[in-house]
């Protein structure tokens, strides 16, 4: 599956793990992934290690998600990025509102 | 799968005992049968009825059945009119002359019931899967037309918007697709009362209508607020507000957006999210990159937008290079982007910066050769004073004209300071005078410049001196933006007094500030040059009021104008 979810053993923390190419065609599982969660995680993890493209609509999924999790206060971040997604995410200045690495 | 539905089928078969028995097993099955004695029959009674299903004797006299089938295929055009050959041939050159005549089964002599009537279930089956094949592709060009009528309609209203602005301008030189607008891409030009350029290069996440559907409110304060004279800070914000309120959580615009002043020699940035622009002097050198430096429009609530902007000075000649993603994701039939380094490539190898942007249009060719709908890209050259287009009448008829008796204090103090530039409302207010408006303009610079200069030299204590080379220009604005964040107290206090004078009237602005003041006779005899590149802008002043002076040590100035 190309969007694999997993839950920290606690139950805290949400981990989000992207394959392949990350663009509107994730859209729907990207949200499935945190959406149809019974428990809400206190912080939400990203893995890009697997992503190997991330479009502009990728950060709009990445603001959704942010917003679903709490938006100002929202702890979402973001790793694994490789020096590609580093700097797609970096032009659009989305450190400001993602912890990445 | 379906029921099973009555064909009507046409036989042809020129043996008569044969002709009876075919007809009579067809019907049998439930089917409409009519028949023929040879090819000629064959394709006038195909003409006549449009059978929907051919069972075709392939030897026949006067006209065999290859011949038929090749004429039935023909008259039959995209519907699939199945075609089972009848033959006792049993040579393999014959078999294969029967399907490249148009046939598209064959059955051997003698019949056998069962095997036909599943034969001829087979080729409904294709038959139907044809005709809805046909359906559904005619219903997707006729969605097509609807939507690219729909999109042409959209984008006549959007032209109308987008092209208030100066896009035709001398200096600037562009490239973005008819349709770039439902990629989401958008280019805005306009000059401001005091003719000042600004120019926005947006790009809105998504594609279609989504992305186009927040351009139009994006232009209409892009153009609202610039003919009213508002800088970059003040309509960003604007903009920003007006995007997140609008857009679902998901979209976002990337921006650039520039003001040009040639009054400065200077190029405001405010950069969010696109690649890189480029400064370059006239020999093609990049002076600097126009970094994003913040998010895109409509991602943060107003309250944590960032308005701060980058200042660069800009000499007449030298020019900027804008440019959307489109042109670095352009790919080659690998599936390689031109990206980052080609471009700089073509920028090193730049000799003259007026052709640069031809440049880069061939090395995309030569790199891809594939054509994308999404390329914006925009060249655009410090314009002189001389070059000044007027600028736009912005006052909304009102029938009388108001008193031409008044005056009005407005005093501004820290924070409000700091956050608020009160030129666009006065110079509204004062288009109340009608024999004024045609020196809209004049007013907005007059205003503008004693303004900035009460604000920077007067409370924020800078000296304009420090402008006088490139690093300077950049400490000057930095030091600008420190004090200003730093700012306790202080004034600028603005005086408008409007009196009826002999047949016309007279407006006498003052501007006062709480700073240090300055040697006025010293200031003003300085060379020309240097009092404009300096920014105390005392000549135009000068030139555009009927009268001007400065006074209380410096802290003061009086500009008249008389009509």
């Amino acid at each position: 599956m190309a969007v694999e979810t997993d839950f920290s053993q606690d139950g805290k923390k949400l981990t989000i793990k992207i394959t392949g190419r990350f663009d509107f065609g994730k859209h729907q599982e990207f949200r499935d992934a945190y959406e149809r969660q019974n428990d809400q995680p206190d912080s939400v993890v990203v893995d890009l290690k697997d992503a190997t493209y991330l479009d502009s609509s990728a950060l709009g999924m990445l603001l959704l998600l942010r917003d679903h999790a709490g938006g100002d206060e929202a702890d979402v971040s973001v790793i694994h990025a490789s020096s590609d997604v580093r700097k797609i995410l970096a032009i659009s200045n989305f450190d400001k509102l993602f912890d990445i690495s | 799968m379906a029921a099973e539905q009555a064909l009507t089928v046409l036989v042809a078969e020129d043996g008569a005992a044969d002709r009876l028995l075919l007809a009579q097993i067809v019907r049998r099955q439930g089917h409409q049968v009519f028949t023929a004695e040879n090819g000629e029959q064959a394709v006038a009674l195909f003409v006549e009825r449009r059978p929907q299903l051919v069972l075709l004797d392939a030897l026949m006299p006067v006209m065999d059945g290859f011949e038929a089938a090749r004429q039935i295929k023909a008259l039959a055009g995209e519907a699939l009119v199945p075609i089972i050959f009848l033959t006792s041939l049993n040579e393999e050159d014959a078999l294969v002359r029967c399907l490249e005549a148009g046939g598209d089964d064959f059955m051997a002599k003698p019949y056998r019931a069962v095997i036909l009537a599943a034969k001829i279930r087979a080729m409904d089956r294709l038959r139907r899967l044809q005709a809805t094949v046909l359906a559904q592709r005619d219903e997707i060009t006729r969605h097509h037309h609807y939507l690219l009528n729909e999109q042409r309609v959209a984008k006549a209203v959007f032209d109308k918007v987008a092209h208030a602005g100066c896009l035709a301008a001398p200096n600037i030189r562009y490239l973005q697709s008819p349709y770039a607008l439902f990629n989401g891409d958008l280019l805005l030009a306009a000059f401001t009362p005091s003719g000042d350029m600004q120019v926005l290069l947006g790009d809105f996440t998504g594609h279609g209508l989504p992305a186009a559907v927040g351009a139009m409110p994006l232009a209409e304060v892009f153009y609202g607020m610039t003919a009213k004279g508002y800088g970059l800070a003040q309509t960003l914000r604007e903009m920003n507000a007006k995007l997140k309120r609008i857009l679902p959580v998901d979209m976002f615009c990337c921006a650039l957006m520039l003001n040009l002043s040639v009054q400065r020699g200077s190029v405001e940035v405010w950069n969010g999210g696109m690649p890189d622009g480029y400064r370059l002097s006239a020999g093609g050198e990049v002076l600097s990159a126009l970094v994003s430096r913040h998010l895109p429009l409509g991602v943060l609530a107003p309250e944590r937008f960032d308005d701060s902007t980058e200042v660069l000075p800009l000499a007449a000649g030298e020019r900027l290079l804008l440019l959307s993603d489109g042109v670095l994701d352009t790919a080659d039939d690998q599936e390689r982007l031109f990206g980052v380094e080609r471009l700089h490539e073509v920028l090193a190898g730049n000799r003259d910066s007026v052709r640069l942007f031809d440049e880069v249009m061939q090395a995309l060719e030569r790199f891809g050769g594939r054509p994308r709908d999404d390329i914006s890209l925009c060249d655009i050259r410090m314009f002189t004073a001389d070059e000044r287009v007027p600028a736009p009448m912005i006052y909304a008829e009102r029938g009388r004209p108001s008193p031409l008796d008044w005056s009005l204090g407005f005093e501004l103090r820290g924070d409000s300071l700091r956050r608020f530039n009160p030129v666009p409302y006065l110079v509204q207010l004062l288009q109340e005078i009608h024999p004024l408006r045609s020196r809209t303009g004049s007013l907005h610079s007059v205003l503008s410049e004693l303004f900035s200069n009460a604000l920077e030299h007067g409370v924020l204590g800078l000296d304009s001196r420090l402008k006088r080379d490139v690093e300077g220009f950049a400490d000057y604005y930095r030091e600008r933006a420190r004090r200003l964040g730093a700012l306790a107290d202080g004034f600028v206090r603005i005086d408008l007094k409007v009196e009826p004078h002999a047949q016309g009237g007279r407006l006498m602005i003052e501007v006062r500030d709480s700073g240090a003041g300055f040697d006025v006779q010293q200031v003003l005899s300085r060379p020309a040059q240097e009092q404009c590149l300096s920014g105390r802008g005392v000549n135009l002043v000068r030139r555009l009021g009927s009268d001007a002076q400065w006074c209380e040590g410096g802290r003061c100035a009086r500009v008249e104008f008389v009509w």
